[in-house]
């Protein structure tokens, strides 16, 4: 792999995260993070869709006129979802049940449409693919971090394995009833850029 | 009557689009720095919510739901029925743009002063996963007419007032010592998760 290929591929997941740099693609990330399998489902499909449609709109970039990008867009990415959503509805239906209007959400996910707009429409087939790549793991890094913290502490977890026994199973921990609520996920995610950005100054905002 | 207007209060404050589902996040923490701003575009949100949910209803239930075309097209045997709601995606999003656009080129024709106020902000509610989402609940909860043209507008109220509240909260952080790596975008994520928190208290209102 050349230095290149592997620099689009590995930068989105500290130095430019989509999630915590970039503002994008939030609304799943609260959302779907419940438990450790939610999460890497849902980033699995994120990583697939990011790739292919910029793959996809990478290669078809010198034919779009400039004027209906966004619909042409909106139809590779749209259909792309739809391809997940029924083969995940195919072979895992009790998943897809949970994670509910969350798969369908990936076409309006700011990461899909923001790399296409920001990269594949500049950028050969190949690299426009390890950047949807690594943009798509640069999410997924953000989520399954929140999941583990949800999962772990919230049930005493992991994947549906029991590591913290909990005091209703004999066990001695008490699960943390405020992780389990969707809006805790707002404090990790806060707590995950806070510790980016101690660990890479550069990224601190200024006012 | 009485049942829409307990309708319209559940969709603003229990069931609120912004703090219990989480959509629309992206535009809700990068556009939420001054309370002018969030008030155009959270009037924005509610025309389109108002219009595209009604809009999206229509044609799922005519066109695209489980055997809508049948009477149509004369099919009589079960097993030959028609369900198109696997195109559902797709259509949603090709009417949610195909909207903006129109109103865009009305507001501009008939109303060029709300069009100056609103102008930027129209073209990026396309990608607001607010309008898509309630778009999706809509189907999933399988909403009548009456009933989607109220959930379209208070899910619009909802988030136009949460929007406008960070907005008020952020304007007043300006003057308060954050420490460095949580200003900007960390420190409103931990804001947004304890307003999350307060509307959660408006759970245990029932209706």
């Amino acid at each position: 792999m050349s230095s290149e290929a592997k620099k689009v591929l590995t930068q989105p997941i500290i130095d430019n995260n989509p999630i915590a740099l970039q503002v994008l693609g939030i609304c799943s990330a609260l959302a779907v993070t419940s438990s450790m399998a939610n999460a890497l489902v849902m980033t699995l499909a994120v990583v697939m869709v990011t790739a292919f449609s910029n793959l996809f709109i990478s290669i078809i970039r010198n034919h779009i006129p400039s004027s209906v990008r966004i619909i042409v867009q909106m139809a590779i990415i749209a259909s792309l979802v739809i391809v997940v959503d029924q083969v995940l509805k195919a072979f895992s239906y009790q998943l897809s049940k949970e994670l509910s209007v969350f798969v369908g959400l990936i076409i309006t996910n700011c990461i899909v449409m923001g790399r296409a707009e920001a990269f594949a429409m500049k950028e050969k087939p190949g690299v426009s693919f390890m950047d949807g790549i690594g943009n798509g793991l640069g999410y997924g890094f953000i989520l399954m971090t929140v999941a583990f913290f949800r999962e772990l502490l919230g049930f005493g977890t992991l994947f549906g394995f029991e590591i913290l026994p909990l005091i209703q199973n004999d066990g001695w921990y008490q699960a943390n009833g405020l992780l389990v609520l969707p809006f805790s996920s707002f404090f990790i995610i806060g707590f995950i850029i806070w510790a980016i950005r101690q660990y890479k100054p550069a990224q601190v905002e200024k006012d | 009557m009485e049942y829409y207007l307990s309708l319209l209060v559940k969709t603003i404050f229990i069931e609120n689009i912004a703090l219990s589902f989480f959509l629309g996040m992206c535009t809700f923490l990068a556009v939420s720095k001054k309370v002018d701003t969030a008030i155009g575009l959270g009037v924005a949100v509610v025309v389109v919510l108002g219009i595209a949910v009604p809009a999206n209803q229509i044609i799922y239930q005519a066109v695209l739901a489980p055997g809508a075309l049948d009477s149509i097209l004369g099919i009589t045997d079960p097993k030959e029925s028609i369900d198109l709601s696997f195109l559902s995606f797709i259509t949603f999003i090709g009417v949610i743009a195909a909207l903006v656009q129109i109103l865009e080129m009305v507001l501009d024709k008939y109303f060029p002063a709300l069009y100056q106020a609103l102008g930027i902000f129209l073209p990026l509610i396309t990608v607001n996963c607010a309008i898509f989402g309630a778009v999706s609940f809509m189907v999933a909860k399988n909403l009548t007419l009456g009933e989607s043209v109220v959930y379209g507008v208070g899910s619009g109220i909802g988030w136009a007032l949460a929007i406008v509240l960070l907005a008020g909260l952020r304007e007043k952080m300006k003057y308060s010592d954050v420490p460095d790596g949580l200003k900007g975008l960390g420190i409103t994520f931990i804001t947004a998760g304890l307003m999350a928190f307060g509307f959660l208290s408006f759970g245990g209102i029932s209706l």
